[in-house]
Order: structure tokens, then C-alpha cells, then sequence
């Protein structure tokens, strides 16, 4: 991303005066270098910051705000630092004085001077810390709002993965329409090469309440709002899982709405791409299973494509089996749990909107094997 | 210190505060307004975002005889304060009596505007979001304005009992500013509702 | 620091001038009073039995939180403690305790014999009280009875539309919506009473600029109610009637705005921690030039910074609101109001510095909680900056380092000089010093727990852990930070009940305070411990800010500089 796409993109939304206007673009070049983006050509003073943070937190945790790997989560990196850094450098000055004070002018016993000399102010002395601050008021808000504006006026290229995000009670819909993908609570996105970009831009609003959708390490997080639409883009610069949760209060389960983020390098996620837009495994050993489904309530909720459910309110399972956890990522695949969780969802997550199905055993059973062959 | 220091007690020359009730009345008309601004807030950012229909311009009219009538109402409240503070109940009353009309007439006028609107036009709070804001903004206003013809009722019915004197002048002051403050909403409603919005 | 233990005949305390009374003539007069100190001293009461109880909510919290996957309590009662815990503490703890203070300390200050409005006064107290009976009613009321909800698990700012009947049925949400409503009545109410005994009531010779700065902050405080209360009832009102009118303000189904709700409730809610704060500051301007033996650095620029921040703090409100989507402008529209607010903020602090420097100072216990509060209300504006880089804040927003900002301000800034104002001003409500020993226990132990649990949940914070979640997967490395800031809460509990238990025998058995024990120099220690119904004997006539000051030091008085 290069500057001269900055510079237009602050002199179209700006609304600052001619003269101001030079001297805004004077300024924000003087941050350029400062903070200097794109992240794949970090700046000295954020790269030591995070040299230290790795030695400090050897394994940083997995949500860790020190741990970027995609590029909006780099910019607000590197723009943190310099954030703590005055606030630190303010916090040393401010609190060094007032320590100071409290020791040489604490009452001595013996000190036979009644009261001290009243000061009822100084002109020059206020005047000096009234405009200092602003000064760094100043400093501050232009190195910050050159970041919000790269961030959220970054043009969207044509190659970007798009992807339809739907903020439910408790799990998180996810719909590819170019690919003809829908699926649910692992997102699958390509790794984005910095020498030849592909974002992946997530179109995100709500089917009830509000969420907030947030993975650490990818960028910050962006509210799901129902009857609003909004965007925000990423692009992992290395596979890998990246993990988050849903960050606005929504309800019982709030806790529970996960997020897995699978970046693959190209080819996999081609692969991955081409299995989930096939239709629903039809697995004749399995059909007494798939029968059980399409005769209980699960149709109500659920979409197997190729079968009789086509619900919408709850995931699509057309793929479930090649997903590593249900209830939105909070419980691992796999048979039993599987079983378990169909039998009564609120063991796993009391409050969730799935009613427990009051299956027979054999029909769990045979469901449940039926489920599992969904690849 | 073990003995209480006497502050001495000196008078003061020319030593004048404001008047309790004034002031008082002012902060209640403060925190009232900015109630009503967020009605109003509401109101205009909800305008041609209803999904379905009657629409305001379908079913509003200017409300041209209710508004004299209420603004009119504040002339008559000014007079009523005028003539108390001359000791002149007598008239005070009757300009009292003219307010409490005036006002009763435009609460009139408005409780047949609805009931055209519910019961010929279809629109009720739950219709869509012009219904929801439209009911809401213009009943807290006509509430307001009840609240307000109880106050004048009363001091009407003082005055006519013989109770009211010349000392309750700024008593009466007070309560005309709420009656100024209810019709200058009336103004920015009269406004963003029928004019505006429509 | 003068202490002396006699009180000389003529200003004797109280009590002993009175006859016995009957335990219902006490109620009686307790309960029809309209005499602004027992109006202040009962908002005080009412403030710290809900501390305690909102204290034990936030203990609950912790110990749920404090290992991964705890199953102390269930996601449902977690949701309700929380959201108790956030609208206690702030309507019925903060508010009640600073009007306390405000309505006993404010028509001393300024020289009057009680409030403008006495019987509103009363009528403010008693239906804020109510508000906060009908709230905690609400555990009570919906038990046994299925879909009719008990306590409101909304969070405290019940976002919509999370608040719809659809939602959140039965009456929960109500009971949050209806005792706030009635408190808010009340706080509008002792906000216009101020207003008037500050503007109409000063004793001869106290001109604004003359008027002590504790009474300044309560008039911007006052002033702000007016503006900030009122939005949040009017979105109450909304709310009720899409719940049961069936109207569509924010019902997204129909065209309605979540966001909406959001400007509403945070146009009322940035405000209101300004209101929470503001008193703080206003004690913070008596106590500490009176233990610094110095008068006040800066008066006139500590006028104009707080009316400034009054200003100001109503054009922050959308910085709860940068990971909404309102788009970059606003985005950096609020950056900037926020950054700005820290200035005037900063210049109260530089001030207070200035007032300790070349002073005498007394670490006194309400000494000590105050130089607590300069510290930790540093700490807390500058993460508050941090928070304000909306960039920043798309990472930490709604995360557990907001929460540690949040109480850092509320607890460790407020909370801490609503300590020291207890200490200051307890002899003269009381006619009774407050043990310093068990001051000192209560202060350190506080200050350890505090530190203990709130420097420590930036941690989680900066690591990914958002707020109001019940549990936490084990894998997220956020185990360890939350048992220490678990940890810190019972060092607090502990703390909290010690003061309590000083505060009661401490009644009986303090030191006797005399009018002036802290050698102090505005009108309220110019009567006595506890003051006489009517205040004043006769109403002062004042020459400048420190009328006392002027009587003690006559070669040297304020006056002369003024």
C-alpha cells in the first residue's frame, strides 16, 4: 500500500482548510516514518518493542494483542507503541514529581515554620502545562487518524475472498456466494502473500443481537449489528489457526461463541473450497441415520444439502464432519461428544437455542453416524 | 482549632441573588428539553424509513387552529402575570381562564387528530416507525401540556376562591415559564413533525 | 496538626444538649426530615449497604472467573451478577453517596441554613431510595414464577436489541428500566436544589468566584445531571413502549436502529462518569490544600478546566461506540474530543501537584487516600488515553482492559476519595473522629487488593479476553492473570468491612472532634461538630475564599491577594 494511495485517501475525506490541509499532509508524512506501514517493512522502534514482548511472553498466548499476523492487526501494533511509549514517558514525568514533592516537602517534626508560603498560582507556569499537553493531544490524534483512515478506506481489490458473515445466538454463520459455500463456526480463508495480496473482506450483520466478531492476532474487532451492515477485511500472512471469540454481550452463551479462523496456503484452501461446495455425502451405510434426521424436528433448524432440511436457524451441517468442534468451537469433534451434545446441548452450553431431541438411544446413535460421515 | 471561629457579619452593600423559584424552574425546563431533544432526535432520524405505510404525507394535516390556539395561550399567561403583579386578581383570573381555554382547545384539537388517525387512517404506535416516533413526540408534548393546564386549573380555582394575592405573583411568574417552555416545544415539534417530516 | 479534645461550653455537641429520645420519635424524625444533613447522612447510609452488596456481586464474579471453566455459578446468575453489580454501583452506590455528600457539604459551604428546596430535597431522597428496593425486588419477585425473570441480565447498558420483549422476556429488564427511571427523578431533583442554593443562597459576600471549589464542581456536576439524566429516561421511555406499546424504536426487525439506542444510552453514559467523578475532584480541591497547608494552586484555572470538562464531556460520548461502524469520520471526530477532554483533566492534576509543592504535608489518613488518588487517577487518564486511539480500541474495546480502565477510575480514583472525604468529614457529621489505626489497616489493605486486582486485568486485556463472559477456555492463557486480580478482591473485602466497622464504633467511642479538628479554613468548620439544625447561629458574612484562613492569619489574610 503505498503512501501516495494515503495521501488521497486523506485529502478526500478531510475536511481541513487549503493551508491546513498542506500542513495536515506535512504532518502525517512526518508519522509515516514514524509508523511506518506496511508492516512487512516494520519500523525499528515497534520491531524492538516486539523483539522484547517475544522474549518476555516466550509463548504468547494465542489471542495475544502482541502477536500480529495480518496487516490491520500490524498497523494498530505499531501505532500502540508509540501510544504507550508517550503515555509511558508521561506516567515517569507526572508521577516522578509528585513522588518527589510528597518526600521533600512532607512535614518534618521540628519544622517550626507554621504555614508555608501560599502560592495562589503562576501565569507562565500554567500556561506552559496547558500547552504542552495540547501539543501532544496534537502529536497523537494525527499519527491515530492516519491509521483509522488507511484501515478503513483500504481500497478492495478485486482478487479479495469475500465472505458473508451472520452474527447468531450463539454461533457464527459464514457464506462464500461466489463459491457457493455456506457453512458455519470455522472460518476458512486463504493465506495472503504480501508480494501478491488477496484480503479476504468479511460483509457482517445480525440475525438477532449484537455480536462483535474478533480475532486478536488477524485485527481488531467489528460489531455485528442486525439491520446494519458492516465491513471489515483481513489477511493472515502465515497459515495457521487463529483464535477469537465473540466481543459484544448477546446473551446466555455469550461466552461460548467462538471463533476458529483457518488460513490456508492457496492450494489448500482450493481444496477445502471445492470439497464444501459439493453436496452432502450420501453415504448409504449410513442411511437409517440420515432417515432419523429427516424425520425429527432437525430439519426445522438445519440444512443438509441434497436432503429434505433446508432450515436456516441453525448451522448448515452439510459438512459438519469436516470441522474440528461444534457450539462454536467450544467442544471438540468427535463421536461422543457429538452424541452427547445432540442429546441435551444444554450440557455443554446451558442457555443455547438447540432444544435437547429426546432421541432413543439407537436413533442417537444411528444419527449421530449419520453425522459424522458428512465430510 | 478548639473553639469554633466566629465569622463575623458584616451586611454587604448591594448584595442581590436570583430568585429561587426562577432558577429552580429554569433547571426543570433544562432537563425537560433535553428529554424532548432526544424524542426529536428520533423522530428525525426515523423520517422515509418506515418499511410500509400511512406515510405522513398521506395522513398529516398543519395543525393551523390548535397552534394559534396554544401559542396564543402563552400571550394570555403573560397578561395573567402582568395584572397579578398589579394586584388586579380579578383580571388575573380571567386571563387565567383564557389560557386554561386556549389550552384545552389545542388538547382538544389534538385528541381529534388522533382519533382520526387510529380509527379512519390506520396509524397507531405499532403501525410502523412514523406511527412509533409521531405518537411518542407529540403525546410527551400534549402530556406536558395536561401536566400544565392542571397547574393553571388550580391556580384558577385559587384565584377564584379568593386565595391568590399580589405575594403569589412570582409564584405564578414560575409557573408561566413552564407554560412558555411547553409552547416553544410545541414550535420545534409543530416543525420537525409538519414540516419537515411530512 | 491541631487536635485538641475539649470542647468549650457554648458549641457543645449536640447530643448532649437533648433530652432522650424514643427509638420511633428518632424514625419519625429521620424519616419526615427535610433538613439537608440527615438528608445527606441517610443517601450516604443507603449508598454503602448497597457497596456491601454490590461488593459481594463482584466477589461472586471473581470467583467464578478465577480458574478457566469454573462452574461456581451458571451462565444465567453470572449474566445477573454482573449486570447487578455495574447498575448498582452506579446509580445506587455512586450517585447516592456523592449527593450525600454534596447535600450535607454544599449549604455549609456557602454559608445558608439548608437547601433551596427542602421538601423536594426529601421527596429526591426517597424515590431514589425506592428505585434501588425495586430493583433488588426484582431477585425476589420473578423466582418460581418460569419466563416471568428475575434479576435483569442485560449488562448495565442493555444494549438493544438484546432488551426486546422477544429477547428478554418477562419483567427483568423492567425492573432495570423502572428503578433507574424513578433515581433518575431524584437525581434531577437534588441536581436543581443545588443549582438553586449554589445561585440564590450564598451568604453575603460570597461571590462565585469566591465560592469554595467544592461548591463549583457540584454546580458543573449539577448542570451536567440536567443534560445527561435525561437522555437516558427518554430511552427508557422508548424502550418501554417498544415493550409493551408495541412501538419500534429499536426493533431492527422493523427498521429500527440498535445503534440508536447505543448514541442514546452513551450520550447519557460518558456524561455520567463525569458526574460521578466531578465530586471527587471537588474533595480532592479541600482536602489535599489543607493537609499541604496551602491554598489551592490555580483557583481561577481550576474553574475554567472544570467547566471545560463539563463541555466537553458531552461530545465524547462515541468513543464506547469506535467498533460500531460509524465510518472513519466520526471515528476521528471522537478520537479527538476524547483527547482533548485530557487537557483541562491534566491541568487539575498539574495543579494539585502545584498545591503540594513547597506545602508542610500531613500524612493525615484522608491524606493518604488522596495522594492514592493522584497517582492512580494518572494511571487511569492515561490508559483512558490509550483507549482513545480508536484503532487501539478496536483491539482492546470491550475487553478486560476497558473493565480494569473503568474501575481504576471508579475505585481507584472515586472510590478512594470518597474514603478520604469520610475521614475528612466524619468528625463533622458526627461530633467524632475516626480511629486512625483502623484507618491506616483499611488504607493499606485497600490499596494492596486495588493494585492487586485491578493493575493486573490489563493483562488479560492486552491478551484477548473480552468482558461478560462467564467461563474462559483454558488454552487462552488468561488462568493465571485472573486469580491474581481474584485474589486482590478479598484483600478489598476485607479493607471495606474494616472501615464499616469503623465508621459504626467509631460513633461511640471516637476521639470528640470539636468544630475545626483539621485546622481547616471554609465555613463548614466555622460551626460545630455536628452542626445545630439552622447551620449558623447567625449567617456569615465572607471576604474571600478562605474566610477561615482570613481569621487565623490576619497579618496574612487571602483577601489581600484577591
Amino acid at each position: 500500500m503505498s503512501f501516495a494511495a494515503t495521501q488521497t485517501t486523506v485529502e478526500g475525506t478531510l475536511p481541513i482548510s487549503w493551508s491546513g490541509h498542506e500542513m495536515a499532509l506535512g504532518a502525517l508524512n512526518f508519522f509515516a516514518h514514524l509508523t511506518r506501514l506496511p508492516a512487512h517493512n516494520p519500523a525499528p522502534l515497534p520491531a524492538l518493542f516486539h523483539a522484547l514482548l517475544s522474549a518476555l511472553l516466550i509463548d504468547q498466548p494465542p489471542t495475544s494483542l502482541f502477536a500480529p499476523e495480518a496487516t490491520p492487526a500490524h498497523y494498530i501494533f505499531d501505532l500502540s507503541m508509540l501510544v504507550l511509549a508517550i503515555c509511558t514517558a508521561i506516567f515517569l514525568v507526572v508521577a516522578g514529581l509528585l513522588a518527589y514533592a510528597l518526600v521533600r516537602f512532607r512535614h518534618r517534626r521540628g519544622f517550626t515554620v507554621r504555614e508555608p508560603a501560599q502560592i495562589y498560582g503562576s501565569t507562565q507556569v500554567e500556561l506552559s502545562w496547558t500547552v504542552i499537553p495540547i501539543l501532544i493531544v496534537v502529536v497523537l490524534f494525527l499519527a491515530t487518524a492516519r491509521v483509522i483512515f488507511v484501515t478503513e478506506n483500504a481500497p478492495h481489490p478485486s482478487n479479495a475472498l469475500n465472505v458473508v458473515v451472520i452474527g447468531h445466538q450463539y454461533w457464527w454463520e459464514y457464506r462464500y456466494p461466489k463459491l457457493g459455500i455456506v457453512t458455519a463456526n470455522e472460518l476458512h480463508v486463504p493465506v495472503s502473500d504480501p508480494h501478491h495480496t488477496r484480503p479476504t473482506y468479511l460483509t457482517m450483520s445480525s440475525a438477532d443481537t449484537d455480536h462483535s466478531f474478533w480475532v486478536p492476532r488477524l485485527a481488531g474487532k467489528m460489531d455485528v449489528i442486525p439491520n446494519k451492515v458492516n465491513v471489515m477485511w483481513i489477511d493472515p500472512e502465515k497459515a495457521g489457526l487463529f483464535l477469537g471469540q465473540c466481543a459484544q454481550y448477546c446473551g446466555v452463551e455469550h461466552a461460548k461463541m467462538l471463533i476458529r479462523v483457518y488460513a490456508d496456503a492457496p492450494a489448500d484452501f482450493a481444496k477445502w473450497a471445492a470439497e464444501q461446495a459439493r453436496p452432502a455425502v450420501q453415504d448409504p451405510s449410513a442411511a437409517e441415520g440420515r432417515a432419523v434426521f429427516e424425520r425429527n424436528a432437525c430439519i426445522n433448524c438445519h440444512t443438509i444439502s441434497g436432503t429434505l432440511a433446508h432450515g436456516t436457524f441453525g448451522p448448515n451441517l452439510s459438512h459438519l464432519a469436516s470441522r474440528d468442534t461444534i457450539a462454536s468451537g467450544s467442544v471438540p469433534l468427535n463421536p461422543a461428544n457429538l452424541r452427547a451434545f445432540i442429546d441435551d446441548p444444554a450440557h455443554f452450553k446451558p442457555g443455547v437455542l438447540m432444544p435437547a431431541m429426546h432421541l432413543n438411544q439407537h436413533d442417537l446413535d444411528a444419527v449421530t453416524k449419520y453425522l459424522m460421515t458428512l465430510h | 482549632m478548639s473553639t469554633a471561629v466566629a465569622v463575623p457579619h458584616q451586611p454587604v452593600e448591594g448584595w442581590h441573588e436570583p430568585s429561587r423559584g426562577v432558577v429552580g424552574m429554569v433547571c426543570l425546563i433544562i432537563a425537560e428539553s433535553a428529554i424532548f431533544v432526544i424524542f426529536v432526535v428520533a423522530y428525525l432520524y426515523y423520517i422515509g424509513k418506515s418499511l410500509t405505510g400511512p406515510y405522513p404525507h398521506d395522513v398529516l394535516e398543519l395543525p393551523i387552529f390548535a397552534t394559534v390556539c396554544l401559542l396564543s395561550s402563552s400571550v394570555t399567561v403573560h397578561f395573567a402575570v402582568h395584572e397579578l403583579r398589579a394586584a388586579r386578581v380579578a383580571r388575573s383570573a380571567w386571563w387565567l381562564a383564557a389560557t386554561v381555554l386556549l389550552g384545552s382547545i389545542f388538547i382538544g384539537f389534538t385528541a381529534m387528530e388522533w382519533y382520526q388517525l387510529i380509527y379512519h387512517d390506520g396509524l397507531t404506535i405499532r403501525t410502523n416507525l412514523f406511527g412509533t416516533t409521531f405518537y411518542s413526540l407529540v403525546g410527551l408534548h400534549a402530556s406536558h401540556v395536561i401536566v400544565g393546564l392542571i397547574m393553571l386549573g388550580l391556580t384558577l380555582i385559587f384565584a377564584i376562591a379568593g386565595k391568590v394575592t399580589q405575594q403569589h405573583a412570582e409564584r405564578l411568574e414560575v409557573l408561566s415559564l413552564y407554560w412558555h417552555f411547553v409552547d416553544a416545544v410545541w414550535v420545534v415539534v409543530f416543525t420537525v413533525v409538519y414540516i419537515v417530516g411530512r | 496538626m491541631a487536635t485538641q479534645t475539649q470542647p468549650p461550653a457554648g458549641t457543645g455537641t449536640a447530643p448532649a444538649l437533648q433530652r432522650h429520645r424514643g427509638f420511633f420519635e428518632v424514625m419519625q424524625d429521620w424519616i419526615t426530615t427535610v433538613d439537608h444533613k440527615k438528608i445527606g447522612i441517610m443517601y450516604i447510609t443507603y449508598a454503602l449497604i448497597f457497596l456491601l452488596v454490590a461488593g459481594v456481586e463482584a466477589l461472586l464474579i471473581r470467583i467464578q472467573l478465577a480458574v478457566p471453566n469454573n462452574t461456581f455459578v451458571s451462565p444465567e446468575v453470572f449474566n445477573r451478577l454482573f449486570t447487578m453489580h455495574g447498575t448498582t454501583m452506579v446509580f445506587f452506590v455512586g450517585m447516592p453517596i456523592l449527593f450525600g455528600f454534596g447535600n450535607y457539604l454544599v449549604p455549609l459551604m456557602v454559608g445558608a441554613r439548608d437547601m433551596a428546596f427542602p421538601r423536594l430535597n426529601a421527596f429526591s431522597f426517597w424515590i431514589s431510595a425506592f428505585g434501588g428496593m425495586l430493583l433488588y425486588f426484582s431477585y425476589f419477585a420473578g423466582s418460581g414464577l418460569y419466563g416471568a425473570g428475575t434479576a435483569p441480565d442485560v449488562g448495565w447498558f442493555a444494549y438493544a436489541p438484546l432488551t426486546a420483549r422477544v429477547f428478554s422476556p418477562g419483567h427483568s429488564t423492567d425492573y432495570w428500566t423502572f428503578s433507574i427511571f424513578l433515581s433518575g427523578i431524584g437525581s434531577i431533583g437534588t441536581a436543581l436544589n443545588i443549582v438553586a442554593t449554589t445561585l440564590c443562597m450564598r451568604c453575603p459576600g460570597m461571590k462565585l468566584n469566591r465560592m469554595p471549589l467544592l461548591v463549583w464542581l457540584y454546580l458543573v456536576t449539577s448542570g451536567l445531571v440536567f443534560v445527561t439524566i435525561s437522555p437516558l429516561t427518554a430511552a427508557q421511555i422508548m424502550l418501554c413502549i417498544d415493550r409493551y406499546l408495541g412501538g419500534h424504536f429499536f426493533d431492527t426487525q422493523a427498521g429500527g436502529s440498535a445503534v440508536l439506542w447505543m448514541h442514546f444510552f452513551w450520550i447519557f453514559g460518558h456524561p455520567e462518569v463525569y458526574i460521578l467523578v466531578l465530586p471527587a475532584f471537588a474533595f480532592a480541591n479541600e482536602i489535599i490544600p489543607v493537609f499541604s497547608r496551602k491554598a489551592i494552586f490555580g483557583y481561577p484555572a481550576m474553574v475554567a478546566a472544570t467547566v471545560g470538562i463539563g463541555f466537553i464531556s458531552l461530545s465524547v460520548w462515541a468513543h464506547h461506540m469506535f467498533t460500531v461502524g460509524m465510518g472513519p469520520g466520526p471515528n476521528a471526530f471522537f478520537t479527538f474530543s476524547t483527547m482533548v477532554i485530557a487537557v483541562p483533566t491534566g491541568i487539575k492534576i498539574f495543579n494539585w501537584l502545584a498545591t503540594l509543592w513547597g506545602g508542610n504535608i500531613h500524612f493525615t489518613v484522608p491524606m493518604m487516600f488522596s495522594i492514592a488518588f493522584l497517582f492512580q487517577f494518572l494511571i487511569a487518564g492515561l490508559t483512558g488515553i490509550i483507549l482513545s486511539v480508536s484503532p487501539f480500541d478496536w483491539q482492546l474495546g470491550n475487553s478486560y482492559f476497558v473493565v480494569a480502565h473503568f474501575h481504576y477510575v471508579l475505585v481507584g480514583a472515586i472510590l478512594f476519595m470518597i474514603f478520604a472525604a469520610f475521614y475528612y468529614w466524619y468528625p463533622k457529621m458526627s461530633g467524632r473522629m475516626l480511629s486512625n489505626a483502623l484507618g491506616k489497616w483499611h488504607f493499606w489493605l485497600f490499596f494492596i487488593g486495588f493494585h492487586l486486582t485491578f493493575d493486573f486485568m490489563h493483562v488479560p486485556g492486552l491478551m484477548g479476553m473480552p468482558r461478560r463472559i462467564y467461563t474462559y477456555e483454558a488454552d487462552r492463557g488468561w488462568g493465571f492473570w485472573n486469580l491474581i486480580v481474584s485474589s486482590g478482591a478479598i484483600f478489598q473485602a476485607v479493607a471495606v468491612l474494616i472501615f464499616a466497622y469503623n465508621l459504626v464504633v467509631s460513633y461511640f467511642k471516637g476521639e470528640t472532634a470539636g468544630p475545626d479538628p483539621w485546622d481547616a479554613w471554609t465555613l463548614e468548620w466555622s460551626t460545630s461538630s455536628p452542626p445545630p439544625s439552622y447551620n449558623f447561629a447567625v449567617i456569615p458574612t465572607v471576604e474571600s475564599r478562605r474566610p477561615l484562613w482570613d481569621l487565623k492569619h490576619p497579618e496574612e489574610p487571602d483577601s489581600q491577594y484577591e
